[in-house]
């Protein structure tokens, strides 16, 4: 346990200038992928990812290399490999962090990725608003193409790889991995249904691989160091490896932590992020971006039975569970993309759920009807209990709305946005109760117009 | 009044179209040639991407009016994002927005008087472990306070914007332990390391890319 831990992902993020390729090469950059096209087969690479239990970083957290295999490219098809740095679930900054401080590593990845799946060519659909971070990556790869990495020969090798920068516009949904592919078509970012998935029928109609940044930038670690070998880095099984976190909100030292996967909520709180701000009680934290159910503290995991998965930690607190895609599962919650919200108990549930709302609201993309009315009308029902407005029944309704949005749509939004819904009715019920009573005093509120507020104060 | 692309930016476009094997793919990349251009998609805009990639005018202004960050109105010159999602909010993002207003003397939603910022609300700008911050134009403001931000709009008010960027402007930042640094602090925990930080407030004033 009090061994130090050798950062893998993020070893060259200290690095003087380290988005440049001479000092990401002398740092090791690129040795593994040239290792890897020159003297290992694709099915031993893509071998190694599935041993690795990589659990997909973006936040659903399937298996990788289980997705890679749902390849079957029949005579005439196209394989694409698509890396979503599309990041926008609210909360979430790690692949921001790749992208501008080891952009090399991303493009290992996608090479050593592209070889393994055969695929030729590889977008990477960054969010518009990274326009930055999406500069920093097209100068990596006009780098790794002048050193012959990618192009026609990489690495002298006969499978061409070319990877090109998509930038997006600003349209959350576009995360969602069949909205990005149409919005790299150049159509409306609207979700698509499912059947055919991607990996049979994707962009351009082909079979695609849909990857986040983080799971990408991880193969070439995988691969130097064997699958098992990787996996092993973890305290849980099943779910290998290690990841970035981060942590925002009420907490002495916000900002990204490199970890092996199963630490718990409580250490990365109080050992990595420094404790809480002002050293205030914690009162509720989002675990991995606003789509997942929030933890209470003070909860206990009620798992008597030895054959329930978490009877391990039974009796011990939410943030004891050490955090994984499947203890996260068990405990009612998802891992997400482990990026945690930390509030203290000066936060009104209320209002820190109206403002979710407000967001879900705002990048509902409409195609179906459950998802585009429900968001509304959540907000709306939320600023009525906001101002004083509200009633007893606004409570249930609000249950009740989350309840017929869920599995109701296209894609996934609409239980993104129910689920944290309904975890904080769960969990804060009698808050919400007090607010349909009372409202919430102005100072806990995030209104848009309280400039007399201000002018008040100074 | 007809729109064309400068030569530059059309060979550029001609570029983006071997990126991809169907045309309409380069929508997206086009859209922003023109927007970085023009400013804002006006309907000649449209017009004109419509012709050069065989699309219907109207299913070009459907992606259009989809997201958020292509304007189809005029802007100002500078547009101000203040990051409004509970991150940000939970330090500070309502005072971020409310000073601005303020300080240019309009609403989230509109422009400034004298032309120069278009202030707008943003949903989660993925920069939390920053917050609060504001992008303007292309680049991310992070670590706000109000005395900070005032020199920012100053900059970009005496400066302009590309130096201003150069002087306040972050990006994902490295600040934390690593190995073979001897002055910095030990890592916080037994398996800790550190990335990215929030930055003292001496050291604010510098650029995001010190460590």
């Amino acid at each position: 346990m009090t061994r130090f831990f050798e950062p893998l992902l993020t070893s060259r993020y200290g690095i003087h200038e380290s988005w440049k390729l001479a000092n990401a090469e002398k740092a090791g950059a690129y040795r593994v992928a040239r290792e890897a096209l020159t003297a290992r087969k694709p099915a031993e690479l893509k071998e190694e990812v599935k041993k690795a239990n990589l659990r997909g970083r973006g936040g659903a957290g399937f298996p990788a290399g289980v997705k890679w295999g749902f390849l079957n490219p029949q005579e005439g098809d196209q394989v694409y490999l698509v890396i979503n740095a599309d990041e926008s679930e609210p909360g979430t900054f790690k692949d921001r962090s790749i992208m501008d401080l080891d952009p090399h590593r991303l493009l290992e990845g996608a090479i050593i990725s592209c070889f393994a799946i055969d695929a030729h060519v590889a977008y990477i659909y960054v969010r518009g608003e990274l326009a930055f971070s999406a500069a920093r990556l097209e100068a990596a790869i006009a780098e790794a193409k002048q050193a012959g990495y990618l192009g026609q020969r990489p690495f002298g090798i006969e499978h061409p790889i070319d990877i090109h920068v998509h930038l997006g516009a600003g349209a959350y949904i576009c995360g969602e991995e069949t909205a990005l592919l149409n919005s790299l078509e150049g159509r409306r970012g609207e979700p698509r249904l499912k059947p055919p998935f991607p990996a049979v029928k994707g962009v351009f109609g082909m079979p695609t691989i849909v990857n986040n940044v983080e799971s990408i930038a991880s193969v070439p670690d995988i691969i130097e160091m064997g699958g098992d070998a990787w996996a092993s880095l973890s305290r849980l099984p099943g779910d290998g490896g290690v990841r970035i976190y981060g942590v925002s909100g009420h907490v002495k030292n916000p900002g990204l932590y490199e970890a092996p996967v199963g630490i718990t909520m409580r250490e990365l709180i109080e050992d990595y992020a420094g404790g809480m701000l002002r050293d205030r009680p914690l009162k509720a934290v989002i675990p991995g971006g606003s789509s997942t159910p929030l933890l209470d503290p003070r909860r206990k995991v009620h798992a008597p039975n030895p054959d329930h998965p978490l009877h391990q930690w039974d009796g011990m607190s939410e943030i004891d569970v050490p955090m994984g895609v499947d203890t996260y599962r068990a405990l009612g919650t998802m891992l997400g993309t482990c990026c945690a919200i930390v509030m203290d108990d000066t936060v009104s549930m209320v209002e820190a759920c109206r403002n979710l709302m407000r967001f879900y609201k705002h990048e509902s993309c409409g195609q179906c009807t459950p998802c585009r009315e429900g968001c509304g009308w959540l907000v709306d029902v939320l600023d009525n209990l906001c101002a004083g407005r509200g009633k007893h029944e606004d409570v249930d309704l609000l249950v009740n709305i989350a309840n017929n949005m869920m599995g109701n749509t296209i894609c996934a939004f609409a239980d993104g946005t129910a689920m944290p819904m309904l975890g904080m009715v769960q969990k804060f019920r009698e808050e919400f109760m007090d607010a349909a009573l009372n409202g919430i005093p102005d100072s806990v509120r995030h209104d848009e117009s309280v400039r007399s507020l201000v002018e008040v104060q100074a | 009044m007809a729109f064309a692309l400068t030569p530059d930016r059309e060979k550029q476009v001609d570029e983006i179209l071997t990126r991809y094997p169907e045309r309409r793919a380069a929508l997206l990349p086009m859209l922003w040639l023109c927007q970085r251009q023009h400013g804002w998609i006006s309907p000649e805009v449209i017009e004109y991407v419509a012709e050069r990639l065989g699309l219907s005018t109207a299913a070009v202004k459907g992606v259009v009016t989809f997201y958020t960050m292509f304007f189809d109105e005029p802007v100002g010159e500078n547009i101000i994002w203040v990051c409004r999602t509970l991150s940000c909010d939970l330090r500070g993002g309502k005072v971020i927005q409310e000073h601005l207003e303020q300080k240019l003397g309009c609403s989230a939603g509109q422009t400034s008087s004298d032309g120069k910022f278009t202030l707008l609300k943003a949903e989660c700008l993925a920069a939390c472990g920053q917050a609060p911050m504001v992008q303007i134009n292309d680049r991310y403001y992070e670590n706000l306070d109000v005395e900070l931000l005032d020199r920012i709009i100053e900059a970009h008010l005496t400066k302009g914007a590309e130096a201003a960027a150069e002087e306040f402007a972050t990006h994902a930042t490295f600040r934390g332990p690593r190995k073979g640094a001897s002055s910095a602090p030990p890592p916080p925990s037994k398996e800790a390391v550190r990335v990215a930080s929030q930055p003292p407030p001496s050291a604010r004033s510098s650029k995001g890319d010190e460590s």
